[in-house]
């Protein structure tokens, strides 16, 4: 009945329930976080425009990416993953997600983000020729990766931006 | 504690002196209880998910320092579209191994609503194409196990010592073996 192994076993597996509650509670005060994220961004020159060598379109911009999300952390956050994307409709593709900017960031004073010109990290290419003249929606998501506990995404999308009729 | 570990080889000692099939047959039913509650939490988690498997263990660095090696991820599958900035797990034809990364592209058809996504790892330099099947450029919602929405950490290195070194396994299994046949009730 009360052999080594026996407390061993009691011990290990109240310590497990106690972490796991503790996790859960954690993970709880973050669902009453409320941040108040201010995010600004705009595209300040479209570099170049032209029909990628595999015949969709593809676009080269510079972005101008201001952002303070220290408020998004919280005791249980760990790192934030932020990224730009470029969103647009075609008569093709009902919805086009493109990240074309990330950054991991790790403490809250580094969450305080202003870059006057970057240009896409990533490739912004199209499925088609479907750019010109076409309408886009620049949309910063910040995913909250957690110490424990539930991982969750913010974003705020701004609109109103359009590319130009003709390549360059 | 060589006071204990004396007491339990004596206990195991008693054990096979004094074995009997009535005692026998209840010590196989209390070990068969434990596995298959075991496999109903399992089950139920899956029903729960709808993921066919809501419990993963982070095999790679390829998500750091969000996700380490040794770190478990609880998924879920529901029927929301996949979008930009998810984190999936995923499985590639000819690939026993499930991978665990972010989707940074997504293009979903007017028509058939059917999606075509493209991950990367955080921590990688580029994008997942070189990981995907030969030729293989994109997603689809058939590949995607589930998306990962609760992290806990550390609690699966169990699975990654078992991985590494299989002897670990078999001693992890004795021990236990061990502890359910020298517990009376």
């Amino acid at each position: 009945m009360h052999t080594f192994l026996y407390r061993t076993n009691s011990l290990l597996t109240f310590v497990a329930s106690v972490l796991v509650v503790l996790c859960i509670l954690a993970s709880i005060t973050d669902y009453f976080h409320r941040d108040s994220a201010v995010v600004a961004v705009d595209i300040v020159q479209v570099d170049r425009f032209q029909v990628s060598q595999a015949g969709n379109d593809e676009a080269f911009l510079a972005f101008n990416i201001s952002a303070d999300l220290r408020s998004v952390f919280t005791w249980n956050t760990k790192q934030l993953f932020v990224f730009l994307a470029v969103e647009y409709a075609t008569p093709e593709n009902a919805v086009n997600q493109v990240s074309v900017w990330d950054r991991i960031i790790e403490r809250r004073e580094d969450a305080l983000i202003a870059l006057p010109r970057v240009q896409n990290k990533y490739r912004l290419v199209d499925q088609g020729r479907n750019m010109r003249g076409r309408d886009l929606n620049l949309t910063m998501y910040w995913n909250a990766m957690p110490k424990s506990g539930r991982i969750y995404t913010g974003q705020k999308t701004l609109t109103g931006y359009r590319l130009p009729d003709t390549y360059s | 504690m060589i006071g204990y570990v004396k007491d339990a080889v004596r206990d195991v000692h008693t054990y096979f002196k004094t074995l009997n099939v009535r005692q026998l047959i209840s010590q196989a039913i209390s070990l068969g209880l434990i596995v298959s509650s075991a496999l109903m939490i399992w089950k139920g988690l899956m029903v729960v998910t709808g993921s066919e498997s809501p419990v993963v263990v982070v095999l790679s660095g390829s998500m750091e320092p969000g996700f380490r090696r040794g770190d478990i991820l609880f998924l879920h599958m529901s029927n929301a579209p996949i979008r930009a900035g998810e984190i999936v797990v995923f499985n590639i034809d000819g690939r026993d191994i499930p991978i665990v990364h972010r989707v940074i592209r997504v293009h979903e058809k007017a028509e058939t609503g059917e999606v075509e996504v493209l991950t990367k790892g955080d921590n990688n330099f580029g994008d997942d194409r070189p990981l995907y099947a030969q030729g293989q450029m994109w997603l689809n919602r058939k590949h995607v196990m589930g998306r990962a929405v609760g992290y806990l950490p550390y609690v699966g290195i169990v699975t990654i010592l078992m991985t590494d070194y299989p002897y670990v396994k078999i001693i992890l299994i004795g021990a236990l073996g061990l502890l359910v046949i020298t517990s009376k009730d």
